[in-house]
């Protein structure tokens, strides 16, 4: 159980997560959704333990995050973290190096799966290779959390659909998945609970079957439903 | 397979499994996909998949054998009412289409009598 207790981080003035508390369970996968800016990629750094919170608390089955939690929570960030004189086997074995839970045969499923080649030079590959090589070094921990950020960004359809069938096949009842996009509808099958932040603020926590059953309406309409409230408050000066 | 993000996802693929079901592309008594190659197969959620068998068992259309999974029904007589239950379900809403374009019963009747034969002999 991931648990996020009124967090919060303020870089000089300005409040970049405000007040998060929300309990995330395994055997979920979460779309974690919200405009740029909304304070996605802070509340994972701070959850991955890259970014210590100004005030709350982050907790991993009852324990702050700390170095410990590190072994057991995969993040995947945005930007490229691999060196360009390495090949996706170089990848392997890094990743092999640095953590314990990485297994190479895992990786080499799924680079495969990808339809990635070991003896591929990283600047050769094009930006969507690159983005399935993030994903399979990620996925290929056994982790107990993955939380990829924004693994869709950027990267052609068929590469989206092996990204998504790499998520569904290491979905599992005793893992948390939690995935950002501005993709909303990419992951409107494959997520079961979706997650909306606004403004650096944690707007609501769904269950997307639920929702669809109980008031007819996609993640997408809901995401349309909940910004357009929030940002009609603020212009009348609801919302403090 | 397109999903219609409005409406719950596990009932799209009961039905669509119910279709292979119908049309013997599954046949009575087979042994039907774990739920995690069914939520590989549709690219859904495990815990959507989970639920698609558990509904499937609910209408008795499969049954699951402890520790060896989920087959299909052998009760061909389930699996005609199933037809039947489907085929008026698209008729209902063929029905309501039509009166919705202020379309009579008897010029319902004619309209398929001359339509082109698509796919009904």
């Amino acid at each position: 159980m991931l648990q996020s207790i009124s967090v919060c981080k303020k870089y000089l003035n300005k409040i970049v997560v405000d007040n998060v508390s929300m309990t995330l369970e395994p055997g979920h996968v979460y779309a974690m959704l919200g405009p740029n800016g909304s304070g996605k990629t802070t509340w994972m750094k701070m959850v991955a333990g890259l970014v210590k919170p100004s005030f709350g608390e982050i907790q991993f089955d009852d324990k702050p995050v700390d170095l410990q939690s590190k072994k057991e929570i995969a993040y995947m960030p945005t930007e490229p973290f691999f060196y360009d004189w390495m090949t996706v086997e170089d990848v392997g074995k890094y990743y092999n190096d640095f953590f314990e839970d990485f297994s190479l045969d895992r990786y080499a499923q799924l680079i495969s799966a990808m339809n990635l080649e070991m003896d591929l030079k990283l600047k050769t590959l094009s930006s969507g290779m690159m983005a399935k090589l993030k994903i399979a070094a990620t996925m290929g921990r056994d982790a107990k959390v993955y939380m990829l950020d924004e693994p869709l960004n950027g990267i052609d359809l068929l590469s989206r659909d092996k990204v998504i069938k790499a998520i569904v096949t290491y979905a599992s009842d005793d893992k948390i998945l939690i995935i950002s996009s501005h993709l909303v509808e990419e992951l409107e099958a494959v997520a079961d609970t979706a997650i909306f932040f606004c403004d650096g603020k944690f707007i609501g926590m769904y269950e997307l079957e639920a929702m669809r059953f109980e008031e007819g309406m996609s993640v997408a309409d809901k995401y349309r439903e909940l910004y357009a409230k929030t940002y009609k408050e603020a212009e009348d000066g609801v919302v403090d | 397979m397109n999903f219609d993000a409005h409406a719950p996802i596990y009932l799209q693929v009961v039905d669509a499994l119910k279709l292979e079901i119908i049309n013997g592309r599954l046949a009575a008594g087979e042994k039907l996909p774990s739920g995690r190659d069914l939520a590989l197969h549709y690219t859904i959620n495990p815990n959507t998949a989970a639920r698609v068998y558990q509904e499937l068992e609910r209408q008795e259309i499969c049954f699951t054998r402890r520790g060896m999974g989920t087959f299909v029904t052998e009760d061909k007589e389930r699996i005609a009412l199933c037809k039947s239950q489907m085929a008026e379900e698209a008729l209902s809403k063929f029905l309501i289409s039509l009166k919705d374009l202020g379309i009579t019963k008897e010029e319902a009747i004619d309209m398929i009598n001359e339509a082109n034969d698509i796919c009904l002999v």
